[in-house]
């Protein structure tokens, strides 16, 4: 084992992959010398050169077109979006043509394409380089939404994702950027569409991806010397969703609080919530409840930021209420 | 290489075969035989046929929602055009498509966009394997004139443009964006202008011409085959008829200027052309529209007895694998 960032896992599953499999480029605006704007693919284009690692001009729309057109043509495409936020820019490629094309071709072409969005707020940059837009891609039947919670997840669910046949929307939390974390020297492979209980427990199930899945662990294990034993969920993969690992928690504790960044209304709690409701409600002992980030856009005050979404703070005064009911 | 006779008696036939499904599909819509709705490319037979002539081995294109000129004139079976029609199993679709969306990678039709402007960015990730993987081939991006005033036109230009890719954006300016007049949506009289301030190179040609569309088109796809970067080709023609099927009024057109166009018919210039140069008598051009009429009755037989696509498949291709 060795310790990276999730920056750097990143990094070494783009290397990996484009080492092995010639098709794997990668597009996007300053990716190239400048390194990325969060410097993911630094020094990728020493390594493989200009022909692989692409700098655009700043062409959002075009970018996840060609990726599409590329992918359609037996390349695997990996584009980065600078934020996530920009990802409305791309939607139309996305939405109506990356997702839809294997299907409207009854499985003639595949799309077998990677976005990289770096999501999240806690950077103080405002509304519209703070959301978590998640959800509203987890909403097209087509694409496969993935969405780390530390370097070893990052590595290997990346490399799935660029073997994927599929369009895969790959997200990366920006605070978790510089967070080291273990990963194995040789290689390794994480599948899509499998969620991961990172904490076994009793009491309670925390369902949570990405940054959120650290904050559960910590209010899980502050919470324990209080008797209470907390099943934290990685869901890694947002859709499609793996029902069993959730349900199976579920019917063995009773109790749920799904954790997530984005925004409550329509967010991925609530079609949890629904699935649960739906295929386990006998087995609650508690209301499902969800913790997420309010409705409102992400504000610049460093402490109005904090507060627009989920602490661990929050988490924990939830789960205790949640138990002493 | 000059058109030769054979060329140009192929190229026919399929502009004849573009116009007659046309009107069968019409008349079929008419007797509410058919599902759903269609734009006839009617008039625009030499726009959607000609460039697709010059194309080789390995060579793609990106089509429109108005897209079956083009899928016959890249030598799609007919027979699986009507059968996506009717929504069959055997349809170039397998019926999950239709007539938006009309796909045949192999005969190098990569995706007809129901999107306008959708094909574009597809268009270019192509042309970029093409140039990655050091390949001879080139693509056409076919679009109309209402495709040129989407955001993704720019962006598209102007990123083939600086990487010098293989394609030849070609446009089918038929003078309508659904009901829209070009000289209602953009102050410039020639599109090709917009090619310039991308650095690209352009030409207009006459969109009811084949012969002048096929040696303009074959000479630009040689110079984007060698490596020049793209090309931007502007083909003014006409829509015939009305955008879709809802297009029923039109009252943002006249009869005149209607009749103007249908004076200049490509497939009527055409058989002008081969019967003063000797390339077909007008017995041979019969002989070859009554032809085509039999293999399109039979292509309808063909999709009238195909099966349904089963329901137990609904889902299957949502996903690959």
């Amino acid at each position: 084992m060795k310790e990276i960032t999730y920056r750097e896992a990143i990094n070494e599953a783009l290397a990996e992959e484009m080492t092995r499999d010639e098709n794997v480029i990668l597009m996007g605006e300053d990716i190239g010398l400048y390194g990325g704007n969060f410097q993911v693919t630094k020094d990728l284009i020493l390594k493989f050169g200009d022909n692989r690692v692409m700098d655009t001009p700043v062409s959002e729309a075009v970018i996840a077109g060609c990726a599409v057109g590329a992918a359609m043509s037996g390349l695997r495409p990996v584009i980065e979006t600078m934020f996530s936020d920009f990802v409305t820019l791309m939607m139309d490629n996305l939405v109506n043509q990356a997702a839809k094309i294997h299907y409207m071709s009854a499985g003639e072409i595949s799309v077998p394409m990677v976005l990289r969005l770096p999501v999240g707020c806690g950077t103080g940059a405002g509304a519209q380089h703070s959301q978590s837009p998640e959800a509203w891609l987890c909403h097209v039947p087509g694409l496969k939404v993935v969405f780390p919670s530390n370097p070893y997840e990052a590595k290997g669910l990346l490399k799935a994702a660029i073997r994927d046949d599929n369009p895969v929307v790959f997200c990366e939390h920006k605070m978790l950027y510089p967070t080291a974390g273990s990963v194995p020297e040789e290689e390794y492979i994480i599948p899509l569409s499998q969620a991961n209980i990172v904490k076994k427990g009793t009491s309670l199930t925390m369902i949570a991806y990405g940054y959120s899945v650290q904050k559960c662990l910590v209010a899980a294990m502050q919470l324990k010397p209080k008797g209470i034993d907390i099943e934290v969920i990685d869901l890694r993969t947002l859709h499609p969703l793996d029902e069993d690992t959730i349900l199976e928690s579920v019917k063995k504790t009773g109790r749920v609080i799904i954790v997530h960044e984005a925004v409550k209304t329509g967010g991925v709690g609530a079609e949890i919530s629904a699935l649960i409701a739906e295929k386990a409600f006998s087995y609650l002992k508690a209301p499902i409840l969800r913790i997420a980030g309010m409705d409102i856009p992400v504000p610049f005050n460093k402490t109005m930021e904090q507060a627009c979404v989920p602490q661990i703070l929050d988490i924990k005064k939830a789960a205790e209420r949640m138990m002493r009911r | 290489m000059s058109l030769t006779n054979e060329k140009i008696i192929k190229m026919y036939t399929r502009m004849v075969t573009a116009r007659l499904l046309e009107e069968m599909l019409n008349e079929m819509f008419n007797e509410g035989m058919l599902h759903g709705t269609t734009h006839l490319g009617i008039g625009q037979e030499a726009s959607g046929v000609a460039p697709c002539m010059t194309l080789m081995e390995g060579d793609k294109i990106t089509l429109t929602h108005r897209n079956h000129v083009g899928c016959v004139g890249i030598g799609m079976d007919v027979k699986k055009i009507l059968a996506e029609m009717f929504g069959k199993e055997t349809g170039v679709c397998g019926g999950f498509g239709g007539s938006m969306h009309m796909v045949d990678y192999e005969k190098g039709n990569m995706f007809a966009n129901g999107v306008v402007g959708g094909g574009l960015g597809i268009a270019v990730g192509a042309a970029l394997k093409m140039k990655y993987k050091g390949e001879a081939n080139i693509v056409i991006c076919f679009m109309g004139d209402g495709a040129t005033n989407e955001g993704m036109f720019h962006e598209a230009l102007n990123l083939a443009s600086i990487w010098k890719l293989p394609i030849i954006f070609f446009v089918e300016n038929n003078g309508y964006a659904v009901s829209m007049p070009q000289y209602r949506s953009m102050n410039i009289r020639d599109i090709e202008k917009r090619a310039e301030s991308y650095g690209m190179r352009s030409i207009i040609v006459d969109g009811n011409n084949a012969i002048d569309i096929y040696n303009m088109t074959f000479s630009a796809a040689q110079s984007v085959r060698e490596g020049f970067g793209p090309m931007f080709i502007e083909s003014k023609t006409y829509r015939i008829c009305g955008h879709s099927r809802s297009d029923i009024e039109q009252l943002y057109r006249n009869q005149k200027e209607i009749d103007y166009w249908l004076a200049k018919c490509p497939i009527k210039r055409l058989e002008e052309y081969m019967l003063k140069n000797n390339i077909a008598k007008s017995e041979m051009l019969k002989e070859i529209n009554t032809q085509i009429m039999d293999e399109l009755k039979q292509a309808v037989l063909y999709a009238q007895n195909s099966l349904e696509p089963s329901l137990e498949n609904i889902g299957k291709y949502v996903y690959a694998k």
